[in-house]
């Protein structure tokens, strides 16, 4: 090995990487150079090959062809560990920790370094300490790792990384569960490890991140690296335009709402889990004809435990859910809550909207199966499902076309134009969305956004909710923030950032 | 690591790789065989002859693939709500008890009658010792596995019981109930000569056979056709969507379990009205176990059912046949290689598509 800091040789060289799964080309002969002490990022849409390039670095997966060199040496990487060996880490989107140990004991996971837990310990401590001081990366060692907030479990994955000696770290989606504070704290401890000499990878699809801490931005289209540039000489625009491969769209264009009478009106509700904690605490809104409000907040403080409610699945601990007039929270049953005219499209597509094993036509009447129009009394009619699934297949531009494909094989965008069009087809008179663009690519962003908006001009009510502050903004007419169960306050559409992000970290809060 | 790589085409899936699957089971059957002094291709041939060597190996066959083809389904059914049902022995064991009480005591009635009641109180009783689980499973969270299993020891006592104290009449030495006279389902063998003065070879195949079939039909009509069937689906492939949907689990869970005990119950149709004519002790013979073999190798489906039943129904009587002719070859050595089938077809279903996909994208890349 030659010259840690002499800033020449890349740390990361990956040459001609080319990868294959079955029929698909998920790397096309990728060649990319991460120089190092630079923070590095990579942008592309879901399915781009990203995740797969780096899952390639790190040692999942074997490239079919190319190399990979480590400042400037060939190396064969071929398990994760292998991977931690030449210094490279990886904070996964999904975090991989052990909840009931504690932060120490998670640090050294992979490092015990003998047959007795206690030096590794001890020495995981003092190494904390200075990580610590060094990076602002504060954790206490002997908390419970499932009792932390996501942001500082966040830490506790890159100190895991940097524990193990370190020097390029991948970060893969890293901000989807943050605040906007947690977020430019974790961009100041990037920075911090920039200066200190180590190389970072930052995996995302927000280009506003891309601009804010990259030094270069990759870009990646269909399995290809389509183009490199310094980040200080490029701009959000062209990042869009390259990663789309057209000319998109960054607004939502939509005109102003003609709210009419009120459809939901929720009255204190109050929802709580099985420890009696209030996950949705004394909760008050209301939602008109042709408007759509948006519900923004972290995600894990109470939003999905308030679609839960209002949809049928759960039955609030207290308070009302009065739908056109009628109470439908003591109902508890979401086939009773559909029939009386609310679609629901659920926060986790795969987990709740479809059932991968089902090919597309039975997926089109989840939901919907008991309707006779799909066949007279206990029958189910083959014919008249798959023809329902044509129809709104072809409308809501679903690709490929074809009713016999399981769910699961489809593309994330495709998945949820299919959740998203069996939802607007059952013709609700309030539509509650959770989520509608998660993992989804831009052209479907595009498309999805503009069918609710239809759908609001109709003059039907829409109840929004998102973790992501720019979509909450550019769909929303009125804007709800929620923390820790409660509605910290109402905003309109032309809401500061700023303001909403403190009413997201529950700092401030309307006297409302 | 081994990563899921694209689709395997269909035919590759269900044909191909079960096929490898059997040829490995009967490999290894094979090195057992050598083990122990005898020639394993000679042992095979008299497996095979036995079975569908002659009119009444097929009516062997047919008959034990008969009792598969209900207990398989019962499993099948379960499995798609996402349930284990590993109670089909105890299940059809209970039943027996309804076809016999129902034959027996209503004997004076005309057959046409006693017949259907008798089959419709063997399906009760099935379902109903299949309920109780289901129940307990929807409304205690009791795991379906456990109950199923102690259910088959209550099952196995209380039968034992109940035919000793109630259904044995007084003075008979042998542990099992009067003979039902009137109202039994015909075999074959029964029919050619009363209906038709031919003489055919004995065996115990009866008109059970076609009720295989039917209910192999209803309960497909059932999963795929019906908005019931659509739930039960539902449910088993992605609890959380069920709910979402609207579908009530435990409803859902009590039903399926209800069916596939009624399914199970079925079997008790076959060998009390169709073979025994008589309620007997341990008369279900681990048919309800080789039921979860044959639905997992038919992969819950009617026609790989029907299909493992039949495999399981030569595997049956080609071992018997090979019991006989080879003494070194015992009854034991015949379950080995009836488990070594259930081992390679069953529980290690994919232990070899990692390879045949491996060789297959390579194949298809050039």
């Amino acid at each position: 090995m030659h010259g840690d800091g002499d800033g020449m040789t890349p740390a990361i060289e990956l040459i001609g990487i080319d990868k294959r799964f079955g029929s698909v080309h998920a790397n096309k002969d990728v060649t990319l150079e991460i120089a190092q002490g630079s923070i590095h990022g990579i942008i592309g849409e879901n399915g781009a090959g990203k995740s797969t390039l780096m899952s390639i670095l790190f040692g999942f997966y074997h490239a079919d062809k190319g190399e990979i060199r480590v400042k400037g040496q060939p190396v064969r990487i071929k398990s994760s560990s292998d991977a931690i060996a030449l210094g490279i880490g990886m904070v996964h989107q999904h975090f991989m920790l052990v909840e009931p140990f504690t932060v120490l004991e998670n640090v050294v996971l992979g490092a015990e370094g003998g047959a007795l837990i206690g030096p590794a310990l001890d020495k995981a401590r003092a190494e904390l300490t200075r990580l610590a001081a060094d990076y602002e990366l504060d954790v206490d060692p002997d908390a419970i790792v499932g009792e932390l907030p996501v942001g500082l479990q966040q830490r506790v994955e890159i100190l895991k990384a940097l524990f193990k000696g370190a020097e390029t770290l991948i970060l893969d989606e890293p901000t989807g569960v943050l605040t906007p504070d947690e977020a430019d704290h974790l961009f100041r401890i990037l920075g911090t490890l920039r200066e200190q000499g180590k190389t970072v990878i930052l995996i995302t699809h927000k280009l506003r991140e891309i601009m804010a801490i990259t030094d270069r931005v990759s870009v990646m289209r269909r399995g290809e690296v389509v183009a490199t540039r310094e980040t200080k000489q490029t701009n959000v625009e062209e990042l869009a335009e390259l990663m789309v491969g057209r000319h998109v769209l960054l607004r939502v264009e939509k005109g102003p709402s003609q709210p009419g009478e009120t459809v939901l009106d929720v009255r204190n509700l109050t929802w709580k889990d099985r420890k009696g904690v209030a996950r949705v605490d004394n909760v008050s809104f209301s939602v008109r004809k042709g408007e759509i409000v948006g519900i923004a907040g972290v995600s894990g403080n109470g939003q999905s435990e308030l679609l839960d409610v209002i949809s049928g699945i759960t039955r609030p601990t207290s308070g009302q859910v009065i739908f056109e007039g009628k109470d439908i929270g003591i109902l508890g049953d979401p086939r009773h809550v559909r029939a009386e005219g609310l679609a629901h499209v659920p926060e986790d597509r795969q987990h709740r909207g479809l059932i991968g094993s089902f090919d597309a036509s039975e997926n089109v009447i989840l939901g919907w199966h008991h309707e006779e129009a799909l066949g007279k009394g206990f029958r189910l009619d083959r014919d008249k499902v798959v023809a329902r699934a044509r129809a709104e297949m072809e409308e809501f531009d679903v690709r490929p076309p074809d009713p016999f494909l399981k769910s699961s094989k489809f593309s994330g965008g495709n998945q949820q134009k299919l959740i998203i069009a069996r939802e607007i087809k059952s013709n609700p008179d309030l539509l509650i969305v959770g989520q509608p663009t998660r993992g989804v690519d831009i052209g479907a962003i595009e498309y999805i956004h503009k069918r609710i908006i239809q759908l609001r001009d109709e003059g039907k009510a829409v109840l929004l909710v998102s973790v992501e502050l720019d979509e909450i903004r550019s769909m929303s007419d009125r804007i709800l923030v929620m923390f820790a169960g409660r509605i910290m306050g109402e905003r309109g559409p032309g809401a500061d950032e700023r303001e909403l992000g403190l009413l997201m970290a529950g700092v401030a809060k309307d006297a409302a | 690591m081994m990563q899921a790589r694209g689709e395997l085409p269909h035919w590759v899936d269900v044909g191909l790789i079960p096929l490898i699957n059997l040829a490995v089971a009967l490999i290894v059957s094979g090195l057992v065989v050598l083990i122990i002094g005898e020639n394993p291709l000679e042992a095979m041939w008299i497996m095979l002859q036995g079975a569908v060597g002659s009119l009444k190996g097929w009516g062997y066959l047919l008959y034990y693939a008969t009792n598969f083809v209900f207990t398989g389904l019962a499993v099948a059914v379960a499995f798609h709500a996402g349930l284990f049902n590993i109670g089909g022995e105890g299940q059809a064991y209970m039943a027996g008890v309804g076809a016999a009480a129902v034959g027996l005591g209503l004997e004076f009635l005309p057959w046409p009658i006693v017949i259907p009641l008798a089959i419709l109180a063997s399906m009760a009783v099935g379902a109903f010792w299949a309920w109780i689980p289901g129940v307990l499973q929807a409304k205690r969270g009791s795991h379906i596995v456990i109950t199923t299993i102690m259910f088959n020891f209550i099952a196995a006592s209380l039968v034992g019981y109940l035919i000793n104290y109630w259904f044995r009449p007084v003075g008979k030495m042998a542990v099992e109930s009067r003979e039902i006279t009137g109202a039994y389902i015909m075999s074959f063998r029964e029919v050619a000569r009363e209906f038709f003065g031919v003489r055919i070879a004995s065996s115990p195949l009866n008109f059970s056979v076609f009720l295989a079939i039917a209910a192999a039909f209803a309960v497909w009509y059932l999963l795929w056709r019906t908005k019931l069937g659509y739930e039960i689906r539902a449910l088993g492939a992605n609890p959380s969507a069920a709910v979402y949907a609207g579908i009530r689990p435990d409803r859902i869970i009590v039903i399926a379990m209800a069916i596939s005990g009624a399914l199970a119950g079925l079997m008790a149709v076959n060998e009390i009205l169709g073979v025994q004519h008589r309620l007997v002790l341990g008369f279900v013979g681990g048919a309800g176990f080789v039921g979860i073999a044959v639905a997992l190798m038919g992969r819950s489906h009617p026609v790989g059912i029907v299909l493992a039943a039949l495999l399981f129904g030569l595997l049956y009587q080609g071992g018997s046949e090979l019991s006989f002719a080879k003494p070194e070859i015992n009854r034991d050595m015949v379950v080995v290689i009836q488990g070594l089938v259930i081992l390679f077809m069953g529980a290690l279903e994919y232990a070899f598509r990692p390879w045949v996909a491996a060789l297959f994208f390579r194949a298809e890349e050039k």
